[in-house]
Protein backbone atom coordinates (compact mmCIF):
# COMPACT_ATOMS: atom_id res chain seq x y z
CA UNK A 1 0.00 0.00 0.00
CA UNK A 2 1.43 3.44 -0.89
CA UNK A 3 0.89 6.94 0.52
CA UNK A 4 -0.95 7.80 -2.71
CA UNK A 5 -3.39 4.98 -2.03
CA UNK A 6 -3.88 6.32 1.50
CA UNK A 7 -4.30 10.07 1.16
CA UNK A 8 -5.59 10.70 4.70
CA UNK A 9 -2.99 10.71 7.42
CA UNK A 10 -2.45 11.93 10.93
CA UNK A 11 0.58 11.68 13.15
CA UNK A 12 -0.12 10.33 16.64
CA UNK A 13 2.73 10.85 19.10
CA UNK A 14 2.65 8.73 22.25
CA UNK A 15 5.69 8.52 24.49
CA UNK A 16 7.62 10.86 22.20
CA UNK A 17 7.25 8.35 19.33
CA UNK A 18 5.41 9.91 16.36
CA UNK A 19 3.64 7.35 14.18
CA UNK A 20 1.85 8.33 10.97
CA UNK A 21 -1.51 6.53 10.64
CA UNK A 22 -2.67 6.50 7.02
CA UNK A 23 -5.95 5.51 5.46
CA UNK A 24 -8.03 6.01 2.32
CA UNK A 25 -11.17 6.43 4.41
CA UNK A 26 -12.04 9.95 5.56
CA UNK A 27 -14.42 8.59 8.20
CA UNK A 28 -11.61 6.50 9.73
CA UNK A 29 -9.27 9.50 9.68
CA UNK A 30 -11.93 11.48 11.59
CA UNK A 31 -12.18 8.63 14.11
CA UNK A 32 -8.39 8.71 14.56
CA UNK A 33 -8.44 12.46 15.13
CA UNK A 34 -11.23 12.22 17.69
CA UNK A 35 -9.80 9.24 19.52
CA UNK A 36 -6.23 10.50 19.76
CA UNK A 37 -7.04 14.21 19.76
CA UNK A 38 -4.67 15.12 22.59
CA UNK A 39 -1.84 13.16 21.00
CA UNK A 40 -1.92 14.49 17.43
CA UNK A 41 1.46 15.87 16.47
CA UNK A 42 3.10 18.00 13.82
CA UNK A 43 6.45 16.20 14.32
CA UNK A 44 7.84 14.27 11.36
CA UNK A 45 6.74 10.64 11.69
CA UNK A 46 9.40 8.13 12.76
CA UNK A 47 7.11 5.23 11.88
CA UNK A 48 4.20 4.59 9.51
CA UNK A 49 1.15 2.39 9.64
CA UNK A 50 -1.15 1.97 6.63
CA UNK A 51 -4.69 0.84 7.35
CA UNK A 52 -6.74 -1.33 5.04
CA UNK A 53 -10.32 -1.37 6.31
CA UNK A 54 -11.52 -4.41 4.42
CA UNK A 55 -11.23 -6.92 7.25
CA UNK A 56 -14.53 -8.55 8.22
CA UNK A 57 -15.81 -7.72 11.70
CA UNK A 58 -14.83 -10.63 13.89
CA UNK A 59 -14.56 -11.17 17.59
CA UNK A 60 -11.83 -9.41 19.55
CA UNK A 61 -12.15 -12.03 22.31
CA UNK A 62 -9.46 -14.26 20.84
CA UNK A 63 -5.95 -14.09 22.25
CA UNK A 64 -3.58 -11.87 20.36
CA UNK A 65 -0.64 -13.60 18.67
CA UNK A 66 2.58 -11.78 17.87
CA UNK A 67 5.31 -13.75 16.12
CA UNK A 68 8.23 -13.25 13.81
CA UNK A 69 7.66 -13.94 10.14
CA UNK A 70 11.10 -13.59 8.60
CA UNK A 71 12.35 -10.10 9.43
CA UNK A 72 8.81 -8.84 10.09
CA UNK A 73 6.43 -9.17 12.99
CA UNK A 74 3.00 -10.66 12.36
CA UNK A 75 0.25 -9.42 14.72
CA UNK A 76 -3.01 -11.34 14.68
CA UNK A 77 -6.31 -11.42 16.50
CA UNK A 78 -9.82 -12.22 15.30
CA UNK A 79 -10.51 -8.58 14.47
CA UNK A 80 -7.16 -7.56 12.93
CA UNK A 81 -4.10 -8.80 11.08
CA UNK A 82 -1.04 -6.59 10.87
CA UNK A 83 2.54 -6.73 9.69
CA UNK A 84 5.30 -4.64 11.20
CA UNK A 85 8.76 -4.30 9.72
CA UNK A 86 11.20 -2.99 12.34
CA UNK A 87 13.90 -2.48 9.68
CA UNK A 88 12.09 0.41 8.02
CA UNK A 89 9.55 1.24 10.73
CA UNK A 90 6.56 0.55 8.51
CA UNK A 91 3.55 -1.64 8.87
CA UNK A 92 0.20 -2.51 7.38
CA UNK A 93 -2.99 -3.24 9.29
CA UNK A 94 -6.15 -4.97 8.10
CA UNK A 95 -9.08 -4.29 10.39
CA UNK A 96 -12.52 -2.72 10.30
CA UNK A 97 -13.59 0.61 11.77
CA UNK A 98 -13.50 -0.76 15.31
CA UNK A 99 -11.47 1.66 17.49
CA UNK A 100 -10.60 -1.12 19.96
CA UNK A 101 -8.72 -2.99 17.22
CA UNK A 102 -6.86 0.21 16.50
CA UNK A 103 -5.91 0.66 20.16
CA UNK A 104 -4.66 -2.92 20.35
CA UNK A 105 -2.51 -2.63 17.23
CA UNK A 106 -1.01 0.64 18.45
CA UNK A 107 -0.22 -0.85 21.87
CA UNK A 108 1.52 -3.85 20.32
CA UNK A 109 3.53 -1.72 17.89
CA UNK A 110 4.56 0.62 20.71
CA UNK A 111 5.52 -2.36 22.89
CA UNK A 112 7.79 -3.65 20.09
CA UNK A 113 9.34 -0.21 19.54
CA UNK A 114 9.80 0.29 23.29
CA UNK A 115 11.41 -3.13 23.74
CA UNK A 116 14.16 -2.00 21.35
CA UNK A 117 14.62 1.19 23.36
CA UNK A 118 14.74 -0.27 26.85
CA UNK A 119 11.19 0.71 27.83
CA UNK A 120 7.84 -0.98 28.28
CA UNK A 121 4.09 -0.57 28.52
CA UNK A 122 2.69 -1.51 31.89
CA UNK A 123 -0.80 -2.37 33.14
CA UNK A 124 -0.77 0.59 35.48
CA UNK A 125 -2.22 3.97 36.22
CA UNK A 126 0.24 6.82 36.39
CA UNK A 127 0.12 10.47 37.34
CA UNK A 128 2.36 13.46 37.86
CA UNK A 129 2.51 14.75 41.40
CA UNK A 130 5.02 17.48 42.33
CA UNK A 131 6.86 17.26 38.98
CA UNK A 132 7.46 13.52 39.34
CA UNK A 133 5.51 10.57 37.99
CA UNK A 134 4.15 7.88 40.26
CA UNK A 135 3.07 4.63 38.69
CA UNK A 136 0.41 2.38 40.26
CA UNK A 137 0.19 -1.19 39.06
CA UNK A 138 -1.60 -4.30 40.22
CA UNK A 139 -3.97 -7.05 39.26
CA UNK A 140 -7.45 -6.21 38.05
CA UNK A 141 -9.44 -4.83 40.99
CA UNK A 142 -6.33 -3.79 42.94
CA UNK A 143 -7.45 -0.17 42.79
CA UNK A 144 -5.87 1.58 39.78
CA UNK A 145 -9.07 3.27 38.69
CA UNK A 146 -10.15 3.93 42.30
CA UNK A 147 -6.90 5.73 42.96
CA UNK A 148 -7.18 7.87 39.83
CA UNK A 149 -10.76 8.80 40.73
CA UNK A 150 -9.50 9.99 44.12
CA UNK A 151 -6.75 12.14 42.59
CA UNK A 152 -6.79 15.73 43.88
CA UNK A 153 -6.57 18.72 41.47
CA UNK A 154 -2.80 19.11 41.85
CA UNK A 155 -2.32 15.69 40.25
CA UNK A 156 -2.02 15.33 36.44
CA UNK A 157 -3.37 12.01 35.21
CA UNK A 158 -1.17 10.25 32.64
CA UNK A 159 -3.38 7.16 32.31
CA UNK A 160 -5.68 4.99 34.39
CA UNK A 161 -4.88 1.86 32.37
CA UNK A 162 -1.64 1.60 30.37
CA UNK A 163 1.52 3.37 31.49
CA UNK A 164 4.27 4.23 29.05
CA UNK A 165 7.74 3.96 30.58
CA UNK A 166 11.05 4.56 28.87
CA UNK A 167 14.61 5.34 29.95
CA UNK A 168 15.54 8.98 30.43
CA UNK A 169 18.89 10.10 31.80
CA UNK A 170 19.87 7.97 34.77
CA UNK A 171 16.28 6.87 35.39
CA UNK A 172 12.98 6.48 33.61
CA UNK A 173 10.16 8.74 32.48
CA UNK A 174 6.44 8.00 32.35
CA UNK A 175 4.41 9.47 29.50
CA UNK A 176 0.69 10.07 29.17
CA UNK A 177 -1.27 7.71 26.92
CA UNK A 178 -4.67 7.91 25.26
CA UNK A 179 -5.40 4.32 26.35
CA UNK A 180 -8.19 4.70 28.89
CA UNK A 181 -9.61 2.10 31.24
CA UNK A 182 -12.76 2.29 33.34
CA UNK A 183 -12.28 5.99 33.80
CA UNK A 184 -12.98 6.39 30.04
CA UNK A 185 -10.76 9.46 29.95
CA UNK A 186 -7.47 9.70 28.03
CA UNK A 187 -4.39 10.77 29.93
CA UNK A 188 -2.67 14.11 29.55
CA UNK A 189 -0.02 14.29 26.87
CA UNK A 190 2.98 15.05 29.07
CA UNK A 191 5.80 13.26 30.88
CA UNK A 192 7.85 13.30 34.07
CA UNK A 193 10.67 11.32 35.68
CA UNK A 194 9.39 8.26 37.53
CA UNK A 195 9.73 8.64 41.30
CA UNK A 196 8.36 5.22 42.18
CA UNK A 197 6.36 2.22 41.06
CA UNK A 198 3.75 1.10 43.56
CA UNK A 199 1.95 -2.23 43.48
CA UNK A 200 -1.50 -1.64 44.88
CA UNK A 201 -3.47 -3.50 47.50
CA UNK A 202 -6.55 -2.25 49.29
CA UNK A 203 -6.42 -2.35 53.08
CA UNK A 204 -7.60 -0.69 56.29
CA UNK A 205 -4.88 1.99 56.29
CA UNK A 206 -2.38 3.71 54.04
CA UNK A 207 1.14 2.32 54.17
CA UNK A 208 4.15 1.81 51.94
CA UNK A 209 6.31 -1.32 52.26
CA UNK A 210 9.59 -2.36 50.70
CA UNK A 211 9.53 -5.24 48.23
CA UNK A 212 12.52 -7.57 47.78
CA UNK A 213 13.98 -7.26 44.25
CA UNK A 214 12.79 -10.76 43.29
CA UNK A 215 9.22 -9.94 44.33
CA UNK A 216 9.39 -6.57 42.58
CA UNK A 217 10.54 -8.37 39.42
CA UNK A 218 7.83 -11.01 39.70
CA UNK A 219 5.13 -8.35 39.95
CA UNK A 220 6.64 -6.18 37.26
CA UNK A 221 6.95 -9.05 34.76
CA UNK A 222 3.34 -10.05 35.46
CA UNK A 223 2.10 -6.59 34.49
CA UNK A 224 4.27 -5.61 31.53
CA UNK A 225 2.34 -5.75 28.26
CA UNK A 226 4.22 -8.29 26.28
CA UNK A 227 2.95 -10.32 23.40
CA UNK A 228 5.73 -11.94 21.42
CA UNK A 229 6.93 -15.51 21.81
CA UNK A 230 10.49 -14.63 20.98
CA UNK A 231 13.61 -15.38 22.97
CA UNK A 232 15.56 -12.34 21.83
CA UNK A 233 12.74 -10.03 22.86
CA UNK A 234 12.21 -11.84 26.16
CA UNK A 235 15.91 -11.43 26.94
CA UNK A 236 15.72 -7.73 26.23
CA UNK A 237 12.59 -7.34 28.33
CA UNK A 238 14.09 -9.22 31.26
CA UNK A 239 17.21 -7.03 31.10
CA UNK A 240 15.01 -3.91 30.95
CA UNK A 241 12.93 -5.01 33.94
CA UNK A 242 16.07 -5.77 36.00
CA UNK A 243 17.47 -2.37 35.08
CA UNK A 244 14.22 -0.66 36.08
CA UNK A 245 14.03 -2.47 39.44
CA UNK A 246 17.63 -1.58 40.23
CA UNK A 247 17.10 2.13 39.43
CA UNK A 248 13.56 2.96 40.52
CA UNK A 249 12.02 2.39 43.97
CA UNK A 250 9.40 -0.36 43.69
CA UNK A 251 7.09 -0.61 46.69
CA UNK A 252 3.81 -2.09 47.85
CA UNK A 253 1.17 0.57 48.54
CA UNK A 254 -1.61 -0.65 50.76
CA UNK A 255 -4.34 1.97 50.69
CA UNK A 256 -7.70 2.78 52.15
CA UNK A 257 -9.85 4.16 49.33
CA UNK A 258 -10.28 7.78 50.32
CA UNK A 259 -8.44 10.93 49.14
CA UNK A 260 -5.94 10.82 52.02
CA UNK A 261 -3.99 8.16 50.13
CA UNK A 262 -2.67 10.92 47.88
CA UNK A 263 -1.33 12.83 50.89
CA UNK A 264 0.43 9.64 51.91
CA UNK A 265 1.95 9.19 48.45
CA UNK A 266 3.03 12.82 48.40
CA UNK A 267 4.69 12.56 51.82
CA UNK A 268 6.46 9.34 50.82
CA UNK A 269 7.57 10.97 47.58
CA UNK A 270 9.06 13.96 49.42
CA UNK A 271 11.07 11.71 51.70
CA UNK A 272 11.97 9.28 48.91
CA UNK A 273 13.12 11.85 46.39
CA UNK A 274 15.18 13.85 48.85
CA UNK A 275 16.61 10.85 50.70
CA UNK B 1 21.51 -45.41 39.41
CA UNK B 2 22.08 -43.72 36.02
CA UNK B 3 23.75 -40.32 35.88
CA UNK B 4 21.58 -37.25 35.37
CA UNK B 5 22.85 -34.64 32.92
CA UNK B 6 21.27 -31.20 32.79
CA UNK B 7 21.43 -28.31 30.31
CA UNK B 8 19.86 -24.88 30.16
CA UNK B 9 17.07 -24.67 27.59
CA UNK B 10 17.74 -22.36 24.67
CA UNK B 11 14.23 -20.89 25.05
CA UNK B 12 15.17 -19.30 28.36
CA UNK B 13 16.26 -15.79 29.20
CA UNK B 14 18.06 -15.32 32.51
CA UNK B 15 19.49 -12.42 34.45
CA UNK B 16 21.12 -11.91 37.84
CA UNK B 17 19.58 -9.31 40.14
CA UNK B 18 20.63 -8.72 43.73
CA UNK B 19 22.25 -12.15 43.96
CA UNK B 20 19.26 -14.06 42.59
CA UNK B 21 18.76 -15.47 39.13
CA UNK B 22 15.64 -14.28 37.29
CA UNK B 23 14.57 -16.83 34.69
CA UNK B 24 11.89 -16.45 32.06
CA UNK B 25 10.64 -18.96 29.52
CA UNK B 26 10.07 -17.24 26.17
CA UNK B 27 7.59 -19.90 25.08
CA UNK B 28 4.99 -19.35 27.78
CA UNK B 29 6.32 -16.30 29.66
CA UNK B 30 6.54 -18.19 32.98
CA UNK B 31 8.88 -16.42 35.36
CA UNK B 32 10.98 -17.89 38.17
CA UNK B 33 13.49 -16.61 40.65
CA UNK B 34 16.20 -19.03 41.72
CA UNK B 35 17.81 -18.99 45.16
CA UNK B 36 21.57 -19.22 45.59
CA UNK B 37 21.77 -23.02 45.47
CA UNK B 38 19.44 -23.26 42.48
CA UNK B 39 21.45 -20.52 40.76
CA UNK B 40 24.69 -22.46 41.26
CA UNK B 41 23.09 -25.57 39.72
CA UNK B 42 21.68 -23.48 36.86
CA UNK B 43 25.07 -21.97 36.12
CA UNK B 44 26.76 -25.38 36.16
CA UNK B 45 24.14 -26.98 33.88
CA UNK B 46 26.38 -27.36 30.84
CA UNK B 47 24.88 -30.63 29.58
CA UNK B 48 28.10 -32.55 30.09
CA UNK B 49 28.71 -32.50 33.85
CA UNK B 50 26.60 -35.06 35.77
CA UNK B 51 24.31 -33.57 38.43
CA UNK B 52 26.03 -35.75 41.04
CA UNK B 53 29.35 -34.10 40.23
CA UNK B 54 27.82 -30.61 40.33
CA UNK B 55 26.40 -31.34 43.78
CA UNK B 56 29.63 -32.85 45.13
CA UNK B 57 32.01 -30.30 43.70
CA UNK B 58 30.00 -27.09 43.88
CA UNK B 59 26.95 -27.33 46.11
CA UNK B 60 28.28 -29.29 49.10
CA UNK B 61 31.47 -27.29 49.68
CA UNK B 62 29.95 -23.93 48.79
CA UNK B 63 26.79 -24.24 50.89
CA UNK B 64 28.05 -26.59 53.60
CA UNK B 65 25.39 -29.30 53.16
CA UNK B 66 25.57 -33.10 53.28
CA UNK B 67 25.78 -34.81 49.90
CA UNK B 68 22.71 -37.02 50.37
CA UNK B 69 20.38 -34.16 51.27
CA UNK B 70 21.93 -31.87 48.64
CA UNK B 71 21.51 -34.53 45.94
CA UNK B 72 17.84 -35.09 46.85
CA UNK B 73 17.13 -31.33 46.87
CA UNK B 74 18.97 -30.86 43.58
CA UNK B 75 17.01 -33.67 41.90
CA UNK B 76 13.73 -32.18 43.09
CA UNK B 77 14.74 -28.74 41.80
CA UNK B 78 15.81 -30.20 38.46
CA UNK B 79 12.54 -32.11 38.11
CA UNK B 80 10.52 -28.96 38.76
CA UNK B 81 12.43 -26.81 36.30
CA UNK B 82 12.41 -29.52 33.64
CA UNK B 83 8.61 -29.69 33.93
CA UNK B 84 8.54 -26.02 32.96
CA UNK B 85 10.97 -26.56 30.08
CA UNK B 86 13.68 -24.51 31.76
CA UNK B 87 16.21 -27.33 32.18
CA UNK B 88 16.73 -30.24 29.82
CA UNK B 89 17.45 -33.58 31.52
CA UNK B 90 18.96 -36.76 30.15
CA UNK B 91 20.75 -39.89 31.35
CA UNK B 92 23.55 -39.20 28.86
CA UNK B 93 25.49 -36.00 28.04
CA UNK B 94 23.28 -33.50 26.23
CA UNK B 95 26.00 -31.80 24.26
CA UNK B 96 29.68 -31.70 23.60
CA UNK B 97 31.28 -29.56 26.34
CA UNK B 98 33.05 -27.60 23.62
CA UNK B 99 29.67 -26.66 22.13
CA UNK B 100 28.04 -25.77 25.42
CA UNK B 101 26.27 -22.37 25.49
CA UNK B 102 28.42 -20.04 27.55
CA UNK B 103 26.69 -18.02 30.23
CA UNK B 104 25.80 -14.52 29.07
CA UNK B 105 27.32 -11.67 31.14
CA UNK B 106 23.98 -11.09 32.88
CA UNK B 107 23.76 -14.77 33.89
CA UNK B 108 26.99 -14.88 35.89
Amino acid sequence: MTPAANPYACVVEIGGVPISLRTDDAQFRDLLCRRYGGFLSSSPAEFELDFDLTSPARSSDEDVRVRRDGPEWLLERGDFRARWDPRNGRGTVRQNLNPYSLDSVLRIVHSLILAERGGFLLHAASAICDQHAVVFSGVSGAGKTTLTRLAPPYVTLLTDEISYVRPAGAGYSAFGTPFAGELARPGENCAAPVAALFFLEKGPENRVDELPPSEAMRRLMRNILFFAEDRELVERLLATACEFVSRVPVRRLTFFPDPRVWDHVRQWQEVGIHA
Amino acid sequence: MPEMYIARSSAIAARMLAGEMMVMNSMDSTFFTLNEVATAIWQAADGSTPLREIVEQRICPEFDVGSEQAQADAEEFVRELSQHGILLVSDRPLRDPALSDPLAPGER
